[in-house]
């Protein structure tokens, strides 16, 4: 048995180590998604946090922790700064404004010769990262997405989504709140690249630029927003996914193409629907009288 | 500006103004919507705000919550004012409202609608809901428990783990007012709160309008149907054009000259 288990971790500890990153990747937009932002920058926090961390540990030999520490705290100040005039803005102008950001941290890190790399990128990044880290890090953000949900706060960002006049005028900062989820999720981003270049030892300008955005955007989405193992889930699928089709050789892309594009118009709220679960399942939705417990936002006494 | 403003028979008690409009004008770009608006809700009182369609009514409600800026003027609460502050402090100051075109949380349950109108008084810190410590919980639960309380008050009692989407349209006129109530406000604004409901609703709702009276909230309320609002108010403001044209008690308005023009057009 533990031959097997080292066999399977030989082969698959990365696949099940780029789950966990993008897992955590998925979880950072499902913040801003959760208050009905449409923000697309969290490819370039999670570069942001790359950098700065991989950087400190090559360049001054910083003992991982604060590296890691500095690569989720420069995505997050950066969030604050960029934050404060681009999230007066929504829908799509909001995607166009935080895709532009993130084209110009892309620009950066490609020109910044000297202190980047430029298009070669960084190499040679301590392999610092273990795979706990990884499961550990994800569960603390799952734990503490979990209680921000259930507190006066993940209420407020879900009345947001709703309908932002009607939150503002239950006495909700909406601002304040749209910055929080912002600067949280950039810190997550962050967290994320920082852990994922010390798994890899190389990092490069180009893995952080639109495609990733959009990657990362397409596991919320298609795992579902409205709870958080969405997001897991969906991080889970399309990281395994490419994997499991490897067998169709030329044709795997455009295989894996098609079943998110199915996915999209048969579910779409994603994968993790409870609401569509239980009518699947022949439980009565929502007009029960029980405690309400089994909706997927339930703050009702416990 | 008919000025009718010597207190009446009515039960006018308190002559402190509790919000006050001092020539408010709002202009959209060259048009104008309001223009030197001013009257002044007693504290404790019933005061309704009537006109025709488009005079600038829902207007008058957005200046005072804070969501459009007013072009002149001054607007204040208790002598505090008004201007430049974003909704969310006005509705910590003790304004709350309800919306002519119903916008409650719709994919919430009602529980949950309610308690989000508890957000300001819900004083938990991020330990206590990050470890979910006693605080929190305790917070939580009276809230909870509050919620059902004020949902019970409108008439929708037992129904707190539904989702809002599901309740008629009346009663999510309802679970407005409770969420509105939840803010702890000392004034309340109700934008057409039997708009569109039919007469056993109304009956229903005016019931409920006059328990909360009773409790001593000041009540503004804009309100199309006569009976309703002629039954209910004990002081009334009447504005055309973005002009107030009378205010006063029922009865003075009822024969005003220029309120019946303004509803019924000018003899020839």
């Amino acid at each position: 048995m533990s031959d097997w288990l080292d066999t399977f971790w030989a082969i698959y500890s990365n696949l099940v180590l780029t789950i966990g990153i993008n897992a955590l990747l998925a979880l950072s937009i499902w913040l801003t998604l959760s208050c009905g932002l449409l923000a697309m920058a969290n490819a370039a926090f999670m570069g942001l946090g790359a950098y700065t961390a991989s950087l400190l540990t090559i360049n001054a030999g910083a003992p991982f922790p604060v590296a890691v520490l500095a690569g989720v705290a420069l995505p997050t100040v950066v969030a604050l700064i960029v934050g404060l005039p681009t999230l007066r803005l929504s829908g799509v102008y909001l995607a166009m404004a935080t895709l532009g950001f993130g084209e110009v941290v892309r620009i950066v890190l490609l020109n910044a010769d000297s202190l980047t790399g430029g298009a070669l990128g960084l190499s040679g990044i301590p392999q610092l990262t273990q795979w706990w880290h990884i499961v550990l890090a994800a569960l603390i953000v799952l734990l503490v997405l979990r209680q921000l949900r259930r507190s006066r706060i993940g209420r407020a960002l879900e009345a947001i989504k709703e309908d932002q006049v009607a939150a503002s005028l239950m006495g909700v900062d909406v601002m304040a709140h749209k910055m929080l989820a912002f600067a949280l999720g950039a810190a997550i981003a962050g967290l994320a690249g920082a852990l994922s270049a010390h798994l890899s030892s190389y990092i490069g300008p180009g893995e952080f630029g639109f495609d990733r955005g959009v990657d990362i955007l397409t596991m919320t989405i298609f795992g579902g927003i409205g709870g958080l193992t969405g997001p897991v889930l969906g991080a889970a699928v399309i990281t395994v996914l490419p994997e499991l089709l490897r067998s169709f050789r030329d044709y795997r892309t455009m295989i894996n193409g098609a079943i998110l594009v199915l996915v999209v118009l048969f579910l779409p709220k994603g994968l993790w629907d409870p609401a569509r679960m239980r009518s699947w399942f022949g439980r009565k939705p929502s007009y029960a009288p029980t405690t309400g417990a089994d909706s997927p936002s339930a703050e009702g006494p416990r | 500006m008919s000025a009718l403003t010597s207190p009446s028979a009515s039960a006018v008690s308190a002559p402190a103004p509790m919000l006050a409009l001092d020539k408010v004008s709002k202009r959209f770009g060259g048009l104008s919507v309001l223009e030197d608006v001013s009257f002044a809700v007693p504290k404790g009182c019933v005061f309704g705000l009537i006109g025709p369609n488009g005079a600038g009514k829902t207007t008058v409600f957005n200046l005072v919550t804070g969501l459009i800026a007013p072009t002149g003027g001054a607007i204040t609460l208790g002598g505090e004012s008004l201007i430049g502050k974003k909704p969310h402090r006005i509705t910590r100051l003790g304004i709350a409202r309800t919306f002519q075109n119903i916008r409650v949380f719709k994919e919430m349950t009602l529980r949950e609608n309610v308690v989000v109108g508890m957000h300001t008084h819900l004083g938990y810190g991020v330990p206590q809901w990050l470890f979910s410590l006693p605080g929190y919980r305790a917070a939580e639960r009276r809230a909870a428990e509050r919620a059902e309380e004020l949902l019970s008050w409108v008439g929708l009692g037992g129904r707190a783990s539904d989702i809002a989407d599901n309740l008629s349209y009346g009663g999510q006129r309802r679970l407005e007012l409770a969420r509105a109530l939840a803010t702890e406000p000392s004034l309340l604004l109700l934008d057409e709160p039997v708009a569109g409901m039919n007469s056993g609703e109304k009956d229903e709702l005016m019931a409920v309008i006059g328990r909360i009276v009773s409790r001593g909230y000041t009540i503004f309320l804009i309100e199309h149907d006569m009976r309703f609002i002629m039954g209910l108010c004990e002081r009334i403001a009447v504005i055309n054009f973005g002009r107030v044209i009378a205010e006063g008690p029922p009865d003075a308005i009822r024969s005003d000259p220029a309120v019946i023009e303004a509803y019924l057009g000018r003899e020839e």
